[in-house]
């Protein structure tokens, strides 16, 4: 996904004289290119992400559509304070772009992961769109979306990844049909959930947008499932599977389903800093998330 | 100082306005290239007022330079008012940022610094003010090395000096930003000509800065 972005924004760089990139050293080599080419609009400050921020809010001002890179860490968590006062508050859109996830970086240690980003974003305006694709062929629509507007956006790149790419998913897109519950599964978890949920009565539906929640979606696949009425039906249940701290967009499906009995199964990457390192599928499966656990959690929500 | 006594109900930043009272009337008066009638016109100068404590000074000169009617000035964080404690740029007709918490208005001046540059905007220069003590936070020092790495010279900041910093700055401020490339100009805050001087001092390749210092806790006339 990162050589995607990097592809697609230089090509953004040639094509769109709006475009501007703005790093701290993350990715430099890779835009080096592209700086000599746009030596103006390719600005990379050093290792001072407060600054990155800062310098995109002023480019925006000035009527440039400035794209914002790191990992996820540094760029939403360390500079948190700068997003929330010199974009938002400002009303200066930017998109930023993150690599590294909530584990992909599992061997650094937890200095440089980021399971909280997206909780992060939802504490601001609510016209943040969030993109968290689960597959690299999913990634260049997103960006050049991004460039026709001047509204946040925020797009997490991960090096996990789904076998097969959904470019429509912008809204919850309904890969599997059952009876007996509701799975939403955004970006990279697509597989996962596909794997655990093989033979169970469930609907799986897939977003890599998962801002803003599409509440109306959702409202048609619980009914299509449920059934109105007592809350006693078995397709009421809604499972939320999310590659971040679970329990992220348990808010919206409250909002989005107010007036619709429903019980709620919220799964993601847990608040313990496991202080381990191992791979990202060590992490995966310390966080409950991989195809089998994901079986046992979600079997034996919907039964009971 | 008859528009700046209008503002009333600020107590705690008083000595905040009144510091860079004289600072911004001469940036408005004698400087910046900006009009009330066109206040988002793209060739214009840009002033970033970061230190926002105490906005009421800014208001003041705001007003008089006819930005918004001057009987704005007489309902200060009111809940109709749209002139608060710390400014807000959707509410307040040609004010760039909105600020309050320190330490963001030199990382936004060097990017609309560099933006003007990126869109072959040459002739507005960017202006920013922040106060001794907001530079206590280390997000400035970021902002001061890059500018002055990469020779911002459409960039100038002025750095009211009351000597509220908590540590103060020893060797000088001045020395803080030449260290980093700056040119720099130490002038009396309250000597209007002065300040004229020091902020039209240009050297290309080169940000520059103005320390103004003003005498500390003022509490004026």
């Amino acid at each position: 996904m990162r050589e995607d972005f990097i592809r697609t924004t230089t090509a953004l760089l040639d094509d769109d004289p709006r475009t501007a990139v703005v790093l701290a050293d993350i990715s430099a080599e890779r835009f080096a290119p592209a700086a000599e080419r746009h030596p103006d609009r390719v600005v990379n400050v050093g290792i001072r992400e407060q600054l990155m921020v800062g310098v995109a809010g002023g480019l925006a001002l000035t009527g440039l559509r400035p794209y914002v890179h790191s990992y996820a860490t540094f760029l939403i968590d360390r500079a948190y304070e700068q997003i929330k006062l010199d974009l938002d508050h400002q009303r200066a859109g930017a998109v930023l772009v993150s690599v590294g996830a909530s584990y992909d970086a599992s061997e650094e240690g937890r200095t440089h992961q980021s399971p909280g980003d997206v909780s992060l974003i939802d504490t601001l305006d609510s016209t943040w769109t969030v993109h968290v694709p689960g597959h690299s062929d999913e990634v260049p629509d997103l960006l050049r979306a991004a460039a026709g507007h001047d509204d946040p956006v925020y797009v997490r790149l991960s090096a996990r990844s789904n076998s097969v790419a959904h470019p429509d998913a912008d809204r919850l897109s309904v890969l599997r049909r059952g009876d007996k519950g509701s799975v939403v599964a955004v970006g990279p978890m697509l597989d996962r959930v596909l794997a655990a949920t093989d033979g169970l009565d469930v609907t799986v539906a897939y977003t890599h947008t998962p801002r803003p929640f599409d509440a109306a979606g959702l409202r048609v696949i619980v009914g299509d499932n449920a059934i109105t009425g007592d809350g006693a039906t078995t397709g009421n249940n809604v499972v939320l599977v999310e590659p971040y701290l679970a329990g992220t967009s348990a808010r919206f499906v409250t909002d989005a389903l107010s007036d619709v009995p429903h019980r709620l199964l919220s799964l993601g990457v847990g608040r313990t800093d496991l202080r381990r390192y191992g791979s990202p599928d060590d992490h995966e499966r310390w966080h409950g998330l991989d195809p089998a656990t994901l079986r046992e959690k979600i079997g034996t929500f919907i039964d009971r | 100082m008859t528009a700046l006594r209008r503002v009333t109900g600020d107590v705690k930043h008083a000595p905040a306005a009144l510091s860079t009272l004289d600072v911004l009337w001469v940036l408005y008066d004698r400087i910046l290239r900006v009009d009330p009638t066109r206040p988002d016109a793209p060739e214009r100068d840009r002033f970033l007022l970061s230190k926002g404590h105490g906005p009421a000074a800014y208001y003041a000169v705001l007003a008089t330079k006819g930005f918004f009617p001057a009987d704005w000035l007489d309902d200060l964080a009111g809940p109709a008012s749209r002139l608060g404690h710390h400014p807000d740029r959707t509410l307040v007709p040609g004010t760039e940022i909105s600020s309050g918490s320190l330490g963001h208005g030199l990382g936004l001046s060097v990017g609309t610094a560099l933006g003007l540059r990126a869109q072959g905007l040459t002739s507005p220069h960017v202006y920013v003010l922040v106060g001794d003590a907001e530079l206590d936070e280390g997000s400035n020092h970021e902002a001061v090395a890059y500018a002055g790495a990469t020779g911002l010279d459409n960039l100038t900041a002025i750095v009211i000096d009351n000597r509220s910093a908590t540590h103060g700055w020893p060797g000088g401020i001045a020395s803080r930003f030449a260290v980093n490339g700056w040119t720099t100009a130490d002038v009396d805050g309250r000597d209007h000509d002065a300040i004229a001087t020091g902020l039209r001092q240009r050297i290309p390749h080169r940000p520059h800065v103005v320390v103004a210092r003003v005498e500390p806790k003022f509490e004026g006339a």
